[in-house]
């Protein structure tokens, strides 16, 4: 997990700490093959214009790759008829795309007012201590974690929310962190 | 109902009357439960007549503008020989808000229902629903309904056997707060960076692909079948009698310092005080409500005594010196620092400003920065003049309104809690804050003055 899918002169200017790796050699494996093409082509039929398809495209790519490469937005321009330029401003515009490779559990804990006045700040510190990050956006030792905090997740009468990759947990209090952290693997 | 609470005795359960009932997410348990009969209804009707059934009605927008729902649909010319479009705004950000949220997990019909009916009456074949990308439940439960309803036959080609087109598609967002401002959502769903767009020309005229579209929110979309179903009268007739304006029933997200958080639903002019402390269950033990943001972060913050009397309604907000908003209530008690919260609201919208304008660009970063001061002691009184400068030069000079939304917080707090903002300031720390000034320097600086 986490292997850097490349290196030269597009390496990603905020590459974590961990289990990076420096495997650049690999060659670049596409992801609009198979299903995922023919996925990705039943999905063009549904917008008028093919660039429309570009966010879920990226969130294709997020899927099976963890995070959004350079050679996936050369790739992705390609089939979509754009350039890797164009991509890059749309990838860098959503906070969700992820332009480095994450822990394998990427834990966002919301911190914004409704949150922060019901404890969010000791939620995002028992997150960064069970965990082992230390530090916010940084990728625990054991690959595991990277913890960031996130602005409203929109589930404010549940303080505090916390997302962990797709998974959305309500009422999170710094008490149940440790169970919590214990079951992601 | 207020959920995750029991449906309190006091609320009008319209839209929420199913939030908790998993039965209500199948297209069996929802057709069970009444669904899908507005939306046959429709289809055998004349576009123009919903729009003006929708306009009889008297809804209006939910999503925090309050535009009249109907007047907005009769925009699209039908017939004019372009593709229609529909979006629905489901890109619930605003701080404070969580219904629609609750609508999509709860009842996905209800919206799929909503969007394809909205996008019969405006001439539209597809209906786009652009979710949010953290509503990782809403947009499964969504997507589910939106495949049970094509394999029904109720979407698609032949919707409900009536030989009329109707697509519903759902578009899954990135985070961006700002995608929730129709025009930079219209171009997030285009494949763009989330930038708001210059108006004119209105969505109307050109919107999404640069086709005619009409731009709704959850909340508004799931109330048109019970329009269709009980009729323009029976819609009216929830409101105060004596506001026409403001009719129908609205779901408030309460959030922050209070003793029951959720959802609830009540007519257009509750009183809101007998909401907070009678519904939602006042403060916590022990505590006072110092401060209520009734809207979502973006309107103008009230205090406990403009509570007081203050009708739950478009006007009745405004009355108060507030605004309605999305219905995104939060509540600061008196163990919170008013300067920390405004900070962090500032800090949330510097964060999501698109950046394409200066004042915006500029203005929430630098807001950030001297709140972020202020709070940790190194403030002085004429940051308190520069701030509400930068809010004067943030307010109605952008795109969009996110750089106004920036101000709202900061010129109403500096207004009501300016006295907690000179506190830091002559205090040259957080009073809210244990004193950790070392007692010997403190004793020391206090010989030397």
């Amino acid at each position: 997990m986490s292997v850097r899918e490349e290196g030269g002169l597009h390496a990603p200017a905020h590459a974590p700490h961990g289990d990076a790796g420096h495997a650049g050699e690999a060659p670049y494996a596409p992801v609009f093959v198979g299903a995922r093409r023919r996925e990705l082509d039943e999905l063009l039929t549904r917008y008028p214009t093919k660039m429309a398809a570009l966010l879920p495209a990226l969130w294709m790519i997020q899927a099976d790759r963890g995070w959004v490469s350079e050679e996936a937005m050369a790739e992705v321009a390609q089939v979509l008829d754009l350039t890797p330029a164009y991509v890059k401003g749309v990838v860098t515009f959503y906070t969700m795309y992820h332009q480095h490779p994450v822990g394998r559990h990427f834990v966002q804990v919301c911190t914004t007012s409704p949150c922060n006045v019901c404890g969010a700040e000791g939620v995002v510190d028992a997150f960064l201590e069970h965990t082992g990050c230390r530090e916010l956006g940084v990728t625990s030792p054991d690959g595991r974690f990277t913890v960031i905090e996130v602005e409203c997740l929109g589930a404010c009468g549940f303080a505090t929310p916390v997302m962990i990759n797709e998974e959305f947990l309500e009422s999170v209090t710094p008490a149940k962190v440790p169970e919590i952290v214990a079951r992601y693997k | 109902m207020g959920y995750p609470h029991a449906p309190h005795p006091r609320e009008t359960v319209v839209l929420s009357k199913y939030f908790g009932d998993p039965e209500a997410r199948t297209l069996d348990g929802w057709k069970a439960r009444g669904g899908y009969r507005a939306l046959e209804q429709a289809l055998g009707m004349d576009p123009v007549a919903i729009q003006n059934l929708v306009k009889e009605s008297g809804l209006r927008g939910r999503g925090g503008a309050g535009f009249p729902t109907g007047l907005k649909w009769s925009f699209m010319k039908i017939g004019d020989g372009k593709p229609h479009y529909l979006c629905c705004n489901a890109d619930e950000s605003e701080p404070g808000t969580f219904k629609d949220r609750e609508i999509m997990r709860w009842t996905p019909h209800a919206l799929v229902e909503g969007v394809a009916l909205a996008s019969y009456a405006i001439g539209a074949e597809m209906g786009y629903v652009y979710i949010r990308g953290e509503f990782t439940e809403p947009i499964e439960r969504m997507t589910a309904a939106v495949k049970e309803a094509y394999a029904a036959g109720i979407l698609g080609a032949n919707a409900m056997g009536t030989g009329k087109t109707v697509h519903v598609h759902v578009h899954k967002g990135a985070g961006a707060y700002i995608c929730g401002e129709e025009t930079a959502l219209m171009n997030s769903l285009e494949g763009r960076r989330g930038n708001p767009r210059i108006k004119p020309p209105f969505p109307a005229v050109a919107g999404v692909f640069g086709q005619p579209t009409t731009i709704n929110n959850v909340e508004t979309l799931a109330a048109v079948p019970h329009i269709l179903n009980n009729g323009a009268a029976w819609y009216k007739a929830f409101g105060r009698a004596d506001n026409p304006k403001s009719t129908g029933t609205k779901l408030y997200s309460v959030c922050g310092n209070i003793a029951r958080p959720g959802n609830y639903e009540v007519p257009m002019g509750f009183p809101f005080k007998e909401f907070l402390w009678d519904l939602c269950g006042g403060p916590l033990p022990g505590r006072k409500i110092k401060a209520v943001i009734p809207g979502g972060s973006s309107v103008p913050i009230l205090t406990p005594e403009e509570c007081e009397g203050a009708l739950m309604d478009y006007e009745g907000f405004v009355t108060a010196g507030s605004m309605l908003g999305s219905g995104g209530v939060i509540v600061f008690d008196d163990a919170q620092c008013m300067v920390k919260q405004i900070a962090r609201l500032a800090r949330f919208y510097a964060h999501e400003s698109c950046a394409q304008c200066t004042q915006c660009r500029e203005g929430t970063a630098w807001t950030t920065r001297i709140l972020e001061r202020i709070e940790a002691g190194q403030g002085t009184m004429e940051d308190l003049d520069t701030l509400l400068d930068i809010a004067d030069q943030m307010t109605g000079k952008t795109i969009c309104v996110l750089s106004d939304s920036c101000a709202t917080p900061v010129v109403s707090g500096i207004k009501k809690f300016r006295h907690e903002f000179e506190a830091h300031i002559k205090a040259k720390r957080c009073p809210m804050l244990p004193d950790t000034t070392p007692k010997i320097a403190a004793a020391a600086s206090a010989a030397a003055a």
